[in-house]
């Protein structure tokens, strides 16, 4: 355990050097929100018939998006780990007496967190004291904020999981490009990165339900607003748990098997 | 030569890679998209040794006769095809995550310390992976900087060494374990002279005084006389010698070239027994065979017709000793 607690630790270190990355970062995550929240506001106002979620809510869920962007992100990718598959350099990673599953997730868990953290305090202190409607509101209660902070952090396990699947599928296929852009484009929509679950018709919404990727972003984002309440979350606790499971042990299995059959590049 | 302790026995071991293969063009690379043509290479063809302990082994070959793929499978990267191996009473690659405690590893073409931080955070991270005991890591650190010279360079971030510098902290990190068998695949490619003596004596010292049983691979002919007691050859996925550096410069080794700066004006002079390679103005050289003709021999004919000023004498390198086991086993 305390190899792998080391192993974040450098890669924490390592991703918090990239403080210009993080400033434009911020200046992005900041001028896509505004976007996002006109064209909202613009749709509420026109909008005749009965909102499936308040515009103060969906203004909530549209900042804690950019907030925590490289928590859900499935496109936010460790370079690193394509070039150690594609390059080679895989073969140092086999000669050290750790799982290799549980060494990539904790490299890839400690490189979202160092952004993160680069992010969102900034962002959060402008978010807060920016003029309505554009601001951010606080969750309703505390028990609603303690949830947010589980199921959040539930979810960011999840997309690890989910990611650790475009890395194994390098294995044999060479190239990060297709796997990156099949699970994050298809991913990304049915997490209500691009339209928020609940304004996606019904048909939609049922797959979206289905499918793991709306537990790491819709899910934990409602929660805090309390657009999904305390009871609700509590079950969907279970089902983030039972997801990070079944993903984990294929992810496992799926990486033994391209082990057991890997090719060192080159020389 | 303690051959019969057997820390190393492999027995039978072969692989084989799938490659795919298209001939250049764009005509070709879109037949390629509906139907792939593979071919079967095989890297190792029943490979065979055994290893005692406190030995340092020389592998050499030329490129892609399979050095790195067999230096794969030992250190449990690869899984072969077919045969055994037997390391220390693991098998690597079945109980690797054990069995690689015990070992240390140098790719020479790739690098295991993190790239933007100082080596010693590299360091320390592999402490914590390996589980080093805080005064054992102490102990190897101090012995590594002292024998290595790293005081000055490990407080640097990784991009900022020279490569002579990487390769040292490299072979350091690979140590700090105290493992009992190091693989070095190619640890001098690419260094200067001063910075190869450094890791030769280095390595020379580690088997010496620690006992570390040692298998390397490379194409310095240099390397292996000054650190191997004993050559594992390897050409074309299959094992062509095993034996000692001296009992193969004995049977291919024994030819030698002669280069002669002279003064004066003449025509090509034949000398028989030589071979002449070459005769321009001021310089001859010639390929002759030390049992057969020496070398005051060679010298004192030329003189007779021009005046010898300088002259060099070479032993023949590895590349021809391989080409000629190569036509010896007619691959």
């Amino acid at each position: 355990m305390r190899a792998y607690a080391s192993i974040w630790r450098l890669r924490f270190i390592n991703g918090m050097q990239y403080r210009a990355a993080a400033l434009a970062g911020i200046a992005t995550q900041l001028f896509f929100g505004f976007v996002f929240i006109m064209i909202f506001a613009a749709f509420y106002a026109s909008s005749t018939g009965e909102t499936p979620i308040s515009l103060q809510d969906l203004i909530t869920y549209v900042w804690l998006q950019q907030i925590f962007l490289s928590f859900i992100m499935l496109w936010f990718r460790d370079q690193e780990l394509f070039d150690l598959i594609t390059g080679g350099n895989i073969a140092y990673e086999l000669c050290r007496p750790l799982e290799l599953y549980p060494h990539w997730y904790a490299k890839l868990l400690a490189q979202r967190f160092a952004s993160a953290v680069l992010r969102c305090f900034p962002l959060l202190t402008i978010i807060f004291i920016i003029p309505e409607p554009y601001r951010m509101s606080l969750p309703p209660s505390i028990a609603s904020f303690v949830l947010f902070i589980v199921t959040l952090l539930l979810g960011l396990l999840v997309v690890v999981a989910i990611s650790m699947m475009i890395y194994i599928s390098v294995f044999w296929t060479m190239s990060p490009i297709g796997s990156i852009l099949m699970i994050s484009v298809v991913g990304e929509f049915l997490a209500g990165m691009i339209i928020p679950v609940p304004l996606m018709p019904k048909w939609l919404q049922t797959i979206a339900y289905i499918l793991p990727f709306r537990w790491t972003t819709d899910f934990p984002f409602r929660v805090y607003s309390g657009h999904i309440p305390v009871s609700e979350a509590l079950w969907g606790i279970g089902i983030q748990l039972l997801w990070l499971l079944i993903l984990v042990l294929a992810g496992r299995a799926l990486m033994g098997r391209a082990l057991r059959s890997v090719v060192v590049q080159g020389g | 030569m303690s051959r019969n302790n057997g820390m190393i026995r492999l027995e039978g071991i072969g692989k084989s890679f799938k490659v795919a293969t298209r001939t250049a063009g764009l005509k070709e690379a879109a037949k390629a998209l509906f139907a792939r043509k593979h071919t079967v290479v095989e890297a190792l063809k029943d490979i065979s040794f055994s290893i005692g302990e406190g030995e340092v082994v020389g592998y050499i070959g030329p490129n892609g006769a399979g050095k790195s793929t067999t230096i794969k499978v030992m250190s449990g990267i690869l899984v072969p095809d077919d045969g055994s191996c037997s390391i220390m009473g693991y098998t690597p690659w079945k109980d690797r995550a054990e069995y690689v405690k015990h070992i240390g590893v140098v790719f020479g073409q790739r690098s295991q310390l993190w790239w933007d931080v100082p080596v010693l955070d590299s360091f320390e991270l592999l402490r914590d992976i390996y589980k080093i005991p805080e005064a054992q890591y102490k102990a190897n650190i101090s012995m590594l900087t002292e024998m290595l010279a790293l005081e000055t360079i490990v407080q640097m971030p990784v991009r900022q060494l020279s490569l002579g510098q990487r390769m040292r902290c490299e072979i350091a990190a690979s140590l700090l374990h105290s493992p009992k068998l190091l693989f070095l695949d190619e640890p001098t490619i690419g260094l200067d002279a001063v910075s190869k003596l450094a890791v030769r004596s280095f390595i020379k010292k580690l088997n010496k005084e620690q006992g570390v049983t040692v298998i390397l691979t490379t194409h310095d002919m240099s390397d292996i006389e000054a650190l191997a007691s004993r050559i594992l050859m390897i050409g074309k996925g299959s094992l062509l010698y095993d034996g000692s550096l001296e009992e193969l410069k004995g049977r291919f080794g024994s030819g030698k070239t002669v280069t002669v700066d002279y003064r004066g004006e003449s025509g090509p002079i034949e000398i028989p027994g030589a071979a002449m390679l070459e005769w321009s103005a001021e310089r001859a050289v010639y390929s002759f065979d030390p049992e057969q003709l020496t070398l005051a021999e060679i010298v004192s004919r030329l003189s007779a017709f021009v005046e010898v000023v300088d002259i060099e004498v070479v032993a023949k390198d590895i590349d021809e000793m391989i080409v000629r086991l190569y036509e010896e086993h007619k691959i």
